[in-house]
């Protein structure tokens, strides 16, 4: 964030890629990618990957963490070494755990775990390819990779990046737009009821400015939220 | 589900401590108290307290930043600050404090970071350690505040170019800050909003989000914490708010 670019991120209405100010990019969601998992999903926004896979409930170990009138969910965000340019180096990192815990927040509100006690749902997210908007791409992944494990859910979760580059506000900001650009903004809703259960902005913006980014984020997250409804049900038509 | 007193309060628009609603409880601000720190700041909350340290060192510029300074938050909930803390790697709730509050700073572009760079090859590293002593609830607005507030009195030390040295006790001057980011975080609880909430209040939290606002009104960072979803229509209300409180909390910061 913040950098100092040479390159020109928008011309004339185009963005590096090609794309328009509201275009998100190429949208593949590929479901029951792991079968050994409850569920799971591969979802990709041009050249971000994420790969999510589910299990549970299932009995919570180590039992100390039980909880005896509801079930918890735990999440975990992880970036592959090889996910990025310079390695990363594998493990734990302040950012992925960071992450990990506003992806608990994110989903959790949509399921009933007060009917799993002493139970947990694991929600793995692994980013196997980097270029932007890693976080909002697994939630993505994550939310249907739950519904195709069968556990009831109110809404699905759905995610998107929103930002400004050079005074121009975007959606679905990839690797050099996010690096280069001086906000950006990462949000998860249920579209259905605009419950909204992530929200997380840095840079600086006026009230009206990110009054119109919260309405283009709405805006693409109906629309990948219909993407994330096909592969649902293409999953169920075989 | 038993209900609190607390939660009883609240829906009478009341609290315990007797505020309403939307008070702040009573915020004080003491800066340099800490002699061995560049800069300092003790800041109370009620019965919530943190103090920050930042400290200043020569560093080496990250490949992708050359030319400007580094800026490293970190936080520490220590043990005696809560019956509930435990010692150990840090935990996630103080990853995303630190985090947030990292954001607030950086992106408000309250530093100038290109005016810490020293020569090609060294750069001052900003380290900002949040130490919370004592944890009644707001932590992230305190932490943020006190971390401000030692930013506006740290010092640059004065430095012997030729060994790359610190000289310990000299300095050039203070650290420019352009801007000044306030942390508000809006509490929902039920379909009442509170502000600044004690740890009792904090376990009937169901979301919350998190503002930081600087001066001139911009929003520089936001993060939605908690269990539970908020509605599109509640956020401009909750930025609303932040505003004006930012205002308010920012006369504390001298």
């Amino acid at each position: 964030m913040g950098g100092k670019s040479d390159i020109k991120l928008i011309d004339n209405g185009k963005r590096i890629d090609g794309r328009s100010l509201d275009d998100t990019r190429n949208v593949k969601i590929d479901m029951d990618i792991i079968n050994v998992a409850d569920g799971s999903a591969r979802v990709e926004f041009g050249n971000t990957i994420a790969l999510s896979s589910v299990y549970g409930p299932r009995e919570l170990f180590p039992r100390f963490m039980q909880k005896p009138n509801t079930g918890i969910l735990r999440a975990k965000y992880n970036m592959a070494p090889f996910s990025v340019d310079d390695r990363k180096r594998p493990g734990l990192d302040r950012r992925s755990q960071e992450i990990s815990k506003v992806m608990v927040n994110a989903i959790e509100p949509m399921l009933f775990l007060e009917d799993y006690p002493k139970s947990v749902v694991d929600v793995f997210v692994e980013i196997i390819q980097a270029d932007g908007s890693t976080r909002v791409t697994g939630i993505n992944a994550a939310s249907i990779a739950i519904a195709a494990a069968g556990i009831p859910m109110r809404n699905i979760v759905t995610s998107c990046s929103v930002g400004k580059i050079e005074d121009s506000l975007v959606v679905d900001l990839d690797g050099k737009e996010d690096n280069f650009g001086s906000c950006d903004l990462a949000i998860a809703m249920a579209t259905e009821t605009r419950e909204i259960t992530l929200l997380q902005m840095d840079g600086a913006v006026s009230k009206d400015e990110l009054k119109s980014l919260l309405e283009k984020a709405e805006n693409t997250c109906k629309k990948i939220f219909e993407k994330q409804k096909e592969a649902l049900r293409n999953l169920y038509k075989k | 589900m038993i209900e609190t007193n607390s939660e009883k309060k609240i829906k009478d628009n009341k609290r315990l401590d007797g505020r309403s609603l939307l008070d702040f409880r009573k915020i004080n601000v003491e800066t340099d108290v800490i002699n061995k720190a560049q800069g300092s700041a003790h800041v109370r909350i009620g019965n919530t307290q943190v103090i920050v340290g930042v400290k200043l060192a020569i560093g080496e510029p990250y490949a992708d930043s050359i030319g400007q300074g580094n800026l490293m938050c970190s936080a520490e909930f220590t043990p005696m600050s809560s019956p509930n803390f435990e010692s150990g790697p840090p935990s996630p709730n103080s990853i995303e404090l630190a985090r947030v509050i990292d954001r607030g700073i950086r992106e408000s572009k309250s530093i100038n970071l290109e005016n810490l760079s020293i020569d090609e090859k060294h750069v001052w590293t900003v380290f900002v350690d949040i130490h919370i002593i004592s944890h009644d609830g707001n932590l992230m607005d305190a932490a943020a505040l006190a971390a401000i507030s030692a930013l506006k009195t740290a010092k640059i030390p004065k430095i012997d170019k030729e060994k790359m040295q610190v000289i310990v006790g000299e300095y050039e001057g203070n650290i420019p800050i352009d801007h000044v980011p306030i942390n508000v975080t809006v509490c929902k609880i039920g379909d009442k909003t509170i502000l600044d909430p004690t740890s009792v209040e904090e376990e009937l939290i169901d979301a919350k989000l998190s503002i930081s606002v600087r001066e001139d009104d911009k929003i520089c960072a936001l993060q939605k914490q908690g269990k539970e979803g908020i509605l599109m229509e509640e956020i401009e209300k909750m930025i609303d708010l932040a505003i004006s409180k930012s205002n308010e909390i920012r006369k504390m910061v001298n």
